[in-house]
């Protein structure tokens, strides 16, 4: 029982955590369950420190920034210093707010709960890719996924759709229904104003139903003709307006939808606001969530039973986070001892601080070696996010560089510190002999504490 | 993966990599078996691009002689050829984009060409499960979790024979299965602690997924040495910086594609081009490579002759000159395959792009191509044979492609084809004429 103890006391920091800091596991062994319950609260996730302009600030230099880039063009005399540099500060912005949050993983005493904000901040992924997002993806994760985490699935989702940087980065804002007001008084330079389905589509898709609910392309279709509307104030609008979620009722397609087989007779912002509603009670959805989650904590190709059981619990309670995660707590298939998951990069170096108890000084160095290992700050891929699976993230390159990282980081972090004891204050019980041995063998501090990162153990969670 | 001439001078690492499997050893393995596929494949080497987001097909290659492509793309069509900013010529119909020059010059050779309709089996316009489809070879989604293109390089001899590698910092499906790639991705390369790989290797002894990555990661990281350093001399005039470009480089995924200056990113684009020739032409080096390029799904302001889709494929095409330059010689024993998800819809959308399709256009190269002009069947743009009068209707299986060039390109025979790399495709014939 007691090394039944230890091991779950390790699972608990580590697994469902971000990895421990001196001291976690010996404080999670008491109970090791409610040391994750008790991390579960109504107001939602901690708050990078630091990380303070709002959306809507964000917005306001963006559009000044595109404005000064208007005015260039016209004038005719390209991109000058001050659009360089405003191009530069505009990412530097998104920089900080990042740093804010590998800040926050680096230091938090509520592990567990930063990784499932993690995970619905990539469940409803913005991504920095487009220009427009940049500086909004940090903000987006504040106001929209931080405060919602342990509260209803539907609340996320509407805040999510409705906030500018989804509508942006999913080409909703400007999606105008053909037979809007929008769309027969404004002649766009001779451009028909229409449809972009883009967002409905991955709410449909990602965020909710999944892509085996059997919906059609026309369903995709009345979606996103009910979605019209849904937007911000942005460049065209006043600065005074705040720079939030504006529906533009003149753009709104006028009449009743049918998607999946239900009718939605209403009108204006209340009709897609019905449909998130349906979309978010389906049992799909519950399905889906559950699948994502089991996969994400437990294993690439999760065990059923645990599946079914974070299933119940959304269905049960309508949908309710905190339900489902107290639910994975309590699933004895998260508890399983082999690890079997590998670590994503921000996860690999999240874990690596927080074993060292140091945190990142500086974002330059974390931002190049994250983009490396092929997780660029704040930049998923698509829409659909990270990738969890290991062989993704395995990748032979990949490895190298974490080896290399490892060897640079241990460089500047042992000290005099004994490498044996910061690899059992790591990794507990899950510390094997085998690795024990290595670390006590190895010919410097530095080297010793490079072996315990590149262990496979510590590789996993 | 190791050099020929290091088996003479091992290194300690060498030595290491040799015990592990990887190269030498495994060549004696059951080498007569495989001795027909071989001979017909000596020297043959493949290049797969995967375009990720749906590449906009009617935009790579327009169809500027279809009498419904102006009406249907409005402000995103290209004009017609001759004029500013018009589409290159490859026939009476077909142009490239003026942002695929180099392109153009190899199609006007006879080295590149089109398959303009050219579609998965999956029908659902999802970016996640056509990709899927794509990469995995299978008939339905999710059928496999390996790729086609590791499949094939099974079909073609025993474990390691024939070398190949993926550009980009992760793995991606095409090259994931039983056969071991190596990866690559642009970034200084630090010496590390000469121990440590050691230590590694025996610590991941029993890892199948840490052993087999780290002893290939390294094998690879030496070979980078000189496949940059060939690179460096192909740069073009304007590189300025070192050979081995900063992680920001401008195509291959996982990198950031809008971060490098536009003046600056297509010397990016073809240095990579040039790094991945240095790496299939040096001895042991990679015969068949993937390589994932992204930031192709353009919902809103796609541009025509100018803008965002204009810039990505200028990337690709200096990719594609870096590699056609860079292999050199081997180039007329080179089949490069470019393809995507779906293509887009046929209609411009309301915020100046498109949505996502069916069919897209399949890029073609190398110098052991057959001359000819596009294959597979035109559908043409009229309202009725648009596909759910939406999309550009597919003519071809894209596995039928790719069969065309793996049977005629790299000798695999059509039972493998239509029972392990594509399962269940025994009615999708191999494209003919093509290899």
């Amino acid at each position: 029982m007691a090394v039944d103890k230890d091991i779950r006391a390790s699972i608990a920091v580590t697994r469902f955590g971000l990895g421990a800091r001196p001291g976690e596991i010996a404080a999670a062994r008491g109970d090791p369950e409610a040391y994750l319950t008790a991390q579960i609260r109504p107001e939602g996730a901690d708050r990078p420190a630091g990380a303070t302009a709002t959306s809507g600030e964000r917005i306001n230099e963006y559009v000044a920034y595109r404005k000064a880039r208007a005015m260039e063009k016209h004038l005719g005399v390209g991109k000058t210093d001050d659009g360089r540099m405003a191009n530069r500060a505009l990412r530097l912005e998104a920089g900080g707010d990042f740093f804010a949050r590998v800040q926050l993983a680096a230091r938090t005493d509520a592990g567990f709960r930063e990784r499932w904000t993690l995970f619905w901040a990539n469940h409803f992924t913005v991504s920095a890719k487009k220009l427009a997002t940049v500086t909004l993806v940090g903000p987006f994760e504040e106001e929209a996924i931080r405060p919602r985490v342990f509260g209803r699935f539907e609340d996320l989702l509407v805040a999510s759709s409705s906030h500018p940087a989804m509508l942006t980065y999913l080409d909703q804002a400007r999606s105008i229904g053909p037979g809007s007001i929008t769309a027969r008084t404004k002649d766009r330079g001779g451009r028909r104003a229409g449809l972009n389905e883009n967002l409905a589509r991955e709410i449909m898709e990602l965020h909710t139903v999944g892509v085996d609910a059997g919906y059609s392309q026309d369903d995709v279709t009345e979606f996103a003709r009910a979605m019209t509307g849904w937007s911000f104030a942005g460049r065209g609008d006043s600065a005074d307006s705040g720079r939030g979620f504006l529906f533009r009722e003149e753009a709104h397609e006028p009449g009743a939808r049918t998607i999946m087989g239900r009718r939605y007779a209403g009108a204006g912002q209340a009709q897609a606001r019905a449909v998130m509603k349906d979309l978010a009670a389906s049992p799909h959805t519950a399905r889906h969530i559950a699948v994502k989650i089991a996969r994400h904590f437990v294993a690439d190709d999760p065990p059923p039973t645990l599946v079914a059981r974070l299933e119940q619990a959304y269905l049960r309670t309508g949908g309710r986070l905190d339900a489902v995660a107290n639910a994975l707590i309590a699933s004895p298939e998260a508890w399983e001892p082999a690890a079997r998951k590998f670590k994503t990069p921000y996860e690999f170096m999240v874990s690596s601080w927080r074993a060292a108890n140091v945190a990142p000084t500086d974002l330059q160095s974390i931002a190049a070696v994250m983009t490396a290992m092929g997780q660029k700050p704040f930049s998923a891929p698509s829409p659909k996010g990270w990738p969890e699976e290991a062989q993704v993230w395995c990748a032979p390159d990949a490895v190298v560089k974490r080896m290399t990282w490892s060897e640079a980081f241990a460089t500047q972090v042992t000290g005099d510190r004994d490498p044996v004891q910061l690899a059992q204050v790591a990794l507990g019980a899950r510390l094997t002999p085998l690795v024990a041995k290595t670390i006590a063998r190895a010919e410097t501090r530095q080297e010793g504490l490079s072996i315990l990162l590149m262990s496979p153990e510590f590789q996993r969670r | 993966m190791i050099p020929a001439d290091a088996c003479r001078h091992p290194s300690r690492r060498h030595a290491l990599l040799g015990a592990l499997g990887l190269g030498i050893t495994v060549e004696f393995l059951g080498a007569r078996a495989w001795a027909d596929s071989e001979r017909a494949s000596a020297g043959k080497k493949l290049v797969v691009i995967v375009c990720r987001g749906g590449l906009d097909g009617l935009s790579l290659s327009p169809p500027v002689g279809d009498p419904a492509y102006a009406t249907l793309r409005g402000p995103i069509a290209l004009a017609p050829f001759g004029q500013p900013g018009g589409a290159l010529k490859l026939d009476g119909a077909f142009g490239l984009h003026p942002a695929m020059a180099v392109t153009h010059g190899l199609a006007m050779k006879g080295e590149a060409r089109i398959a303009p309709a050219v579609a998965t089996p999956d029908r659902e316009r999802s970016h996640f499960e056509a990709q899927d489809v794509l990469e995995s070879g299978a008939s339905v989604v999710y059928g496999t979790s390996s790729g086609w293109l590791n499949r094939a390089l099974e079909a073609m001899g025993p474990e390691g024979k024939v070398k190949a590698l993926s550009m980009g910092a992760t793995a991606p499906l095409i090259l994931r299965g039983k056969i071991e790639a190596a990866s690559w991705s642009p970034g200084a390369a630090a010496e590390t602690d000469h121990r440590l790989p050691g230590i590694l290797h025996d610590l991941y002894a029993g890892d199948p997924l840490l052993g087999p990555a780290l002893a290939s990661g390294l094998a690879t990281r030496d070979m980078a040495k000189i496949a940059t350093a060939d690179a460096a001399t192909l740069a073009a005039p304007e590189m300025s910086g070192p050979a081995s470009s900063p992680a920001e480089g401008p195509a291959v995924s996982g990198g950031a594609p809008y971060k490098a200056a536009p003046r600056q990113a297509p010397a990016l684009a073809r240095n990579l081009g040039a790094t991945l020739a240095g790496f299939m032409t040096q001895p042991g080096g990679a015969q068949v490579a993937a390589v994932v390029i992204d930031g192709f799904d353009t919902h809103a302001n796609q541009g025509a002759a100018q803008g965002q889709l204009a810039l990505r494929l200028t990337y690709v095409d200096a990719f594609l000159d870096g590699l056609s330059t860079g292999l050199n010689g081997a180039w007329r024993d080179t089949v490069v395959v470019m393809a995507t998800e779906f293509g887009r819809t046929a209609r411009v959308n309301g915020t100046g792009g498109t949505d996502h399709g069916t069919a897209s256009t399949a890029l073609l190269l190398g110098g052991a191509l057959k001359k000819g002009g596009i294959v597979g069947d035109w559908p043409t743009l009229a309202e009725a044979k648009l596909f759910e009068n939406r999309d550009t209707a597919p003519t071809m299986d894209m596995r039928g492609l790719f069969k065309g060039v793996l049977q005629g390109h790299l000798g695999i025979d059509r039972a493998r084809l239509d029972t392990t790399v594509f399962p269940g495709s025994a009615r999708v014939a191999p494209a003919v004429g093509v290899v």
